[in-house]
């Protein structure tokens, strides 16, 4: 599918400090992108130029392959890693504000503010100002106010932190959805674990440059090392000495190894079937916490 | 959407926020009740016309003419018992005598004396008291109004910032459709609360029986004052809320908006201080930060040509126009700095959003 969202070598400084050098990635639509990093990597500046909240010293942004207008961002919907409402205006009335500020007409507005909360389980609390709400719930009426008028692009600034596990499940749920009907979402987390479970694409952005960006998928493989993981009956200590093993651990019956270059895996198979059956054999992926440690070094 | 229909939008909530907000009704009612007051009291002080008790029946007719509230009584006893009970404040006995207690009733001897007729060749147009007392009382109005919406503005404005709602809605609509839209607002009100003002101070100079001299001059003054007040307000309203986004939090407004402060208070002192210099006042009626209480001074004391106030208004008008330029590049250039108070260089060099 082509890319809705393209970010191409954008720079920008601070002062002195360059805080993004040559950034570019892409988002594509009907796809969770997760845009991972160390605090102060430039996750939040590249969201910020993106919703032209700030502008880039060079490079561009194109929204559908045209530099992004007014217009388009009126489909955008953005939510700050800086939470913020109204805190004396009620939920629903601050959800539909915000709606009527995207372009849509009262009544749509009215509408869909109500279908969101119900959605989000905090239709009972729409009556009630921002500032008598707990701290998740004022969580949920963030994230309505950003997707209330269904928006092509979800730019999220840490949907998750501040999240207990409940509204995590519900977040996350709401965002497969608009993914599934379309949207591009882009999100920044720390939480790589739970990046790695969400995602489709990823990028890794470090001391403000791009270190690695593409589908989930493409980037474990292209991260894998030879490495193997064995499970036999009895002991695998033998495996050792098998030529091109390196042994990292042993566990009894289960060993994880990696093989040097040119070395054959499929030999090891071999020799371990000779001695008796096998219960598992295979390559062991990288978690996105491995790729992120290696990546950024 | 177009800027314009953001900005309406802006304007709005701003209005129904502020109509929700009991501090600001308060603050609101209680000005509505100091005018009055400050209407009534002097009007309640002045005693009304002077009782007097006449047993002379043939001067009745001419203490009438002079508007005096004249009591006929046959018997001079009587007339004194009324005297002596605060019924009437003087007693004419033919001759004629004026009995009174403590004073002798000025206003009455000069109606009964014959005085030689004087020739005043620059005549107040009115009383002295009220030749003071309404040129401040427009003065206050509009620095009090000024300060006190001037402060509204910039009090939202940190609101959006502490809160940090500011990002969402920069991110939706311009941030010029956010400042036109809440400085609409304010202005809105301020000028609501002027007019309602001016509405209640024209009725009661009417119910207060004040002469039609003091009526007639205080209208052109009024009429002059509004649109003055609004362009005036307009001016300091960008620069309030310039002032309000280099602040970080309400508590920052004291040492950001002190210069803002100084240009309503400094003007107010001056036209207050050097009311009675002619030239002063002149050069303060062109000058756009004191204007808009100068000029409508001039026009009440009558004091200004014809063409004077479109001239001064013309000014008011380039230097807001100038003004909303600084202000907004200000507004815009600190609005998403949220960590501590912004300078006012920082906030002028710095680049903000690609699109317009």
């Amino acid at each position: 599918m082509t890319t809705v969202l393209n970010v191409e070598a954008v720079n920008r400084s601070f002062g002195e400090r360059q805080v993004l050098k040559d950034v570019s990635f892409s988002v594509e639509p009907g796809r969770l992108t997760g845009f991972v990093g160390a605090n102060g990597a430039g996750k939040t500046t590249t969201m910020r130029i993106i919703l032209g909240v700030l502008a880039a010293d060079t490079g561009t942004v194109t929204w559908r392959g045209a530099p992004i207008s007014r217009n388009d961002r009126q489909l955008f919907g953005y939510m700050p890693e800086e939470r913020g409402l109204y805190p004396k205006m009620t939920v629903g009335e601050q959800v539909v504000y915000l709606g009527r500020l995207h372009g849509l007409s009262a009544a749509d507005a009215k509408r869909r503010t109500t279908a969101l909360l119900e959605r989000l389980e905090l239709a009972e609390r729409a009556g009630d100002p921002v500032e008598k709400l707990s701290l998740g719930n004022q969580q949920r009426a963030q994230i309505a106010a950003a997707l209330v008028h269904d928006p092509e692009l979800l730019v999220l600034d840490e949907p998750f932190s501040g999240l207990d596990p409940i509204a995590v499940e519900t977040v996350l749920a709401v965002l497969r959805e608009r993914a599934r009907a379309g949207a591009a979402v882009l999100f920044s987390s720390h939480q790589l674990e739970l990046v790695e479970r969400l995602c489709d694409d990823l990028v890794i952005i470090a001391d403000g440059t791009v270190r690695a960006a593409g589908s989930r998928i493409a980037l474990r493989e292209q991260h894998a090392l030879p490495r193997y993981r064995i499970e036999v009956d009895g002991d695998a200590g033998w495996i050792r000495d098998e030529p091109g093993v390196t042994l990292l651990e042993l566990d009894g019956a289960q060993a994880v190894f990696d093989m040097t270059a040119g070395a054959d895996e499929q030999a090891v198979l071999r020799s371990a079937l000779g001695r008796g059956p096998v219960r598992a054999f295979g390559p062991v992926r990288p978690s996105l916490a491995e790729i992120f440690r290696e990546v950024i070094q | 959407m177009t800027t314009f229909q953001a900005a309406r939008l802006v304007f709005g909530r701003e209005i129904r926020a502020k109509l929700r907000d009991k501090a600001f009704i308060f603050s609101t009612v209680s000005f509505l009740v100091v005018l009055i007051g400050s209407i009534a009291i002097p009007a309640m002080l002045s005693s009304g016309p002077t009782k007097v008790a006449v047993v002379d029946a043939a001067l009745a007719p001419t203490l009438r003419a002079a508007a005096l509230d004249v009591r006929e009584v046959t018997d001079p006893a009587a007339a004194e018992q009324l005297l002596r009970d605060g019924e009437v404040e003087a007693v004419v006995l033919p001759g004629p005598k004026v009995v009174a207690m403590e004073d002798a009733p000025s206003e009455l001897l000069d109606i009964l004396s014959t005085v030689p007729p004087v020739e005043l060749l620059d005549p107040p147009a009115f009383d002295e008291a009220i030749a003071i007392f309404v040129p401040l009382a427009l003065a206050m109005l509009c620095y009090i109004t000024s300060l006190l919406f001037g402060l509204q503005i910039a009090q939202s404005v940190v609101e959006e910032k502490q809160t940090r709602i500011v990002e969402i809605l920069v991110a939706t609509i311009p941030a010029k459709a956010l400042l036109a839209g809440k400085i609409a607002a304010m202005t809105a009100l301020a000028f609501a609360q002027i007019a309602l003002l001016s509405v209640i101070a024209l009725i009661g100079t009417t119910v207060a029986d004040l002469d039609s001299g003091v009526i007639s001059a205080l209208r052109p003054a009024l009429g002059w004052f509004l649109p003055f007040f609004i362009l005036g307000f307009v001016m300091l309203a960008t620069l309030w809320a310039a002032v309000g986004a280099l602040a970080a939090r309400q508590e920052d407004l004291g040492s950001t908006s002190g210069t803002v402060q100084m240009a309503v208070l400094i003007p107010f002192f001056a036209v207050i201080f050097l009311r009675d210099n002619a030239a002063a006042l002149t050069a303060l009626s062109y000058f756009p930060l004191s204007s808009p209480m100068a000029m409508p001074i001039r026009i009440f004391e009558n004091g200004a040509a014809a063409w004077e106030p479109f001239v001064a208004l013309g000014v008011l008008a380039a230097s807001a126009a100038g003004m909303l330029v600084i202000g907004a590049r200000i507004y815009h250039g600190s609005l998403l700095r949220t960590n501590g108070k912004t300078s006012f260089a920082t906030a002028w060099r710095t680049r903000t959003t690609a699109a317009g």
